[in-house]
C-alpha cells in the first residue's frame, strides 16, 4: 500500500502549494492535480465508480474555475498575512490534530472494515434487486432517499445560479 | 501601476473574449471536436445505461454527457451549442429528471413502501434489459445531472462578458 | 497512520478557509475539505486484498470492499460539484460588482460606498 501513502502525501503537498502560491491560475491547476491524485487513489481503493465520477467532476470544476479566473485582471493574490490570526489558527489546528489521535483510535483498523450494515446489503442485493453492481444497488435502492436529496440539492444549485445571473442590479449599471 | 494599462487593453479588446464565446476556436479544434463529441455523448449514454451491471451509473454518465456538451460550448461557442440543446430544453430536462425520479419512486409504493424498487424479483439476473426500477432511475439521474451541469455552465459563461462591458 | 494523513489534509482545508482572504483561494480550500472527507470515508471501507463491489460468478461476497461509503461519497460528489459551481457564480457576481476577488478590498469599498447605495435604493 506504499502507492496510497505516496498519493496522499502528494495530495497534501499539492494542497499546501495551491493555498500558498501567489498566482491564482496556478493554484487552480494545482487543485486539478490534487483531484486527479484523488481519482487514482479511488482506483487503488477498489472504487471504480468513484474514480470515474471524480475524474469527470474534476475536469468540469477546473474548466469552470479557470474560466472564472482567467477573465480577471488581478490574477495575483496580494495579501499581507495577519500574524495574530495565523498563530491562533496554527495553535487551534495543532490542537485539532492532537485530538484526532483519539478519533483515529476509535476508527476500525485500516484494511478490516466494520461491515455490520453492508454485510446484509451485499448478501441480499443480488437477489432482491437483480443488479450486479452493488454500489448502484445501494445508491438507487436501499439508500434512495440520499440520492433523492442529492438530486434536489443539485436542482437547488441550478436554480440559485439562475437567480444569481438574472437581470443586473441597478448598482453596477450606474457605475 | 502595472494593473492599469493591462485593464485598458482588456476593456478595449474585451470583444476578443466575447468573440471567443461567439465563434469558438480555430479550425483544427473545431474539426477534432466535431469528430469526438458524438463519441463522447454516446459513451455517456452507454455508461448510464449499463450502470447496473458494470461500474459507472447515472452520475458518471450524466457528467460525461454534460462534458461533451461543454466541449461543444468551448470549441464552437455558446450559440452553436445552444442550437443543439436550447436553454429552455435543458432546464426542462433537468426538472424532468427530478420528476421522473419521483414518479418511479411513487410507482414502487405498492409494496407498502415509497421510493423502493418496483417489479422487484421479476428481472433476469445480470442482463442488460432487466425489468426493474434501477435502470430507469439511472436514466432519470443521468438526465438530471447532465442537463443540470450544462445549465450551470451556460449561465456561468453568460455571466462573464457582462463583466467586461460594464 | 493513513487516517492521520487525511486529518492533515482536512486541517489544511480549514487553515485555508480561516486565513485566506481571496475568494478563489476560499473555493479551493472548500474543495480540499471535500477531498479529505471523501478519501477518509472510502479508506474506512477498504479491505486487504479486496475486490471491487461488483457481483460476478466467481466472486464471493467475503472479499468485497465496503460499498456503503462508496455510494455515500458518490452521492455527495455531485452535491459538492453543485456547491462549488454556486460559489464560483457568487465569486463572479462579486467580481462584476467590485472588480476584485479580494474580500478585504470588497468590504472596504462596501463601507466607503454605503451612503451611495442607500441613495440608490
Amino acid at each position: 500500500m506504499i502507492e496510497l501513502y505516496i498519493l496522499l502525501i502528494l495530495m497534501i503537498i499539492g494542497a499546501v502549494l495551491a493555498l500558498e502560491i501567489k498566482d491564482l491560475l496556478s493554484a487552480v491547476i494545482i487543485t486539478g492535480a490534487v483531484g486527479l491524485c484523488l481519482s487514482a487513489a479511488f482506483l487503488l481503493l477498489k472504487a471504480p465508480d468513484l474514480a470515474m465520477t471524480q475524474l469527470i467532476a474534476e475536469i468540469v470544476l477546473v474548466i469552470i474555475l479557470v474560466r472564472a479566473t482567467i477573465s480577471s485582471d488581478s490574477r495575483v493574490e496580494q495579501s499581507k498575512r495577519n500574524h495574530g490570526t495565523f498563530v491562533c489558527v496554527l495553535i487551534s489546528l495543532s490542537l485539532f490534530l492532537g485530538a484526532s489521535g483519539y478519533v483515529i483510535a476509535k476508527l476500525p483498523i485500516f484494511g478490516k472494515p466494520l461491515m455490520r450494515i453492508s454485510r446484509t446489503y451485499l448478501s441480499e442485493a443480488l437477489f432482491q434487486t437483480t443488479v450486479s453492481n452493488a454500489v448502484a444497488a445501494i445508491t438507487l435502492d436501499y439508500r434512495i432517499f440520499d440520492t433523492f436529496v442529492a438530486l434536489v440539492a443539485l436542482f437547488t444549485g441550478v436554480i440559485a445560479i439562475m437567480a444569481l445571473s438574472g437581470p443586473k442590479s441597478n448598482n453596477s449599471n450606474k457605475k | 501601476m502595472k494593473n492599469k494599462p493591462n485593464q485598458q487593453i482588456k476593456s478595449k479588446t474585451g470583444i476578443i473574449d466575447n468573440d471567443q464565446a461567439e465563434q469558438g476556436m480555430s479550425i483544427i479544434v473545431k474539426t477534432v471536436t466535431r469528430l469526438t463529441v458524438g463519441v463522447l455523448f454516446v459513451y455517456g449514454i452507454n455508461v448510464a445505461l449499463h450502470g447496473h451491471i458494470i461500474p459507472g451509473g447515472g452520475f458518471a454518465g450524466g457528467a460525461i454527457i454534460a462534458l461533451s456538451l461543454l466541449n461543444l460550448v468551448l470549441a464552437f461557442g455558446k450559440d452553436a451549442a445552444l442550437e443543439k440543446l436550447s436553454q429552455t430544453w435543458a432546464i426542462i430536462f433537468t426538472t424532468l429528471g427530478l420528476l421522473l425520479f419521483m414518479v418511479i419512486g411513487l410507482f414502487g409504493s405498492g409494496n407498502n413502501s415509497i421510493l423502493e424498487s418496483l417489479f422487484q424479483d421479476k428481472g433476469e439476473l445480470l442482463s442488460l434489459l432487466m425489468i426493474g426500477s434501477i435502470p430507469l432511475l439511472n436514466i432519470a439521474v443521468c438526465l438530471q445531472v447532465g442537463a443540470g451541469i450544462f445549465v450551470i455552465f451556460i449561465y456561468l459563461v453568460s455571466l462573464k462578458p457582462e463583466a467586461d462591458k460594464s | 497512520m493513513i487516517y492521520f494523513l487525511c486529518f492533515i489534509l482536512f486541517s489544511i482545508g480549514i487553515y485555508g478557509v480561516l486565513v485566506k482572504r481571496n475568494i478563489i483561494k476560499l473555493i479551493i480550500s472548500t474543495m480540499i475539505l471535500n477531498y479529505a472527507v471523501y478519501i477518509l470515508l472510502v479508506l474506512m471501507g477498504f479491505r486487504w486484498q479486496g475486490q471491487a463491489p461488483v457481483f460476478a460468478a466467481d466472486q464471493g461476497i467475503g472479499f468485497m470492499v465496503d460499498p456503503l461509503p462508496q455510494s455515500m461519497v458518490m452521492v455527495s460528489m455531485i452535491v459538492g460539484l453543485a456547491v462549488t459551481a454556486l460559489l464560483v457564480a457568487v465569486a463572479m457576481r462579486l467580481y462584476q460588482e467590485f472588480k476584485t476577488f479580494d474580500l478585504k478590498a470588497i468590504i472596504k469599498t462596501k463601507i466607503k460606498n454605503k451612503p451611495e447605495t442607500d441613495d440608490n435604493a
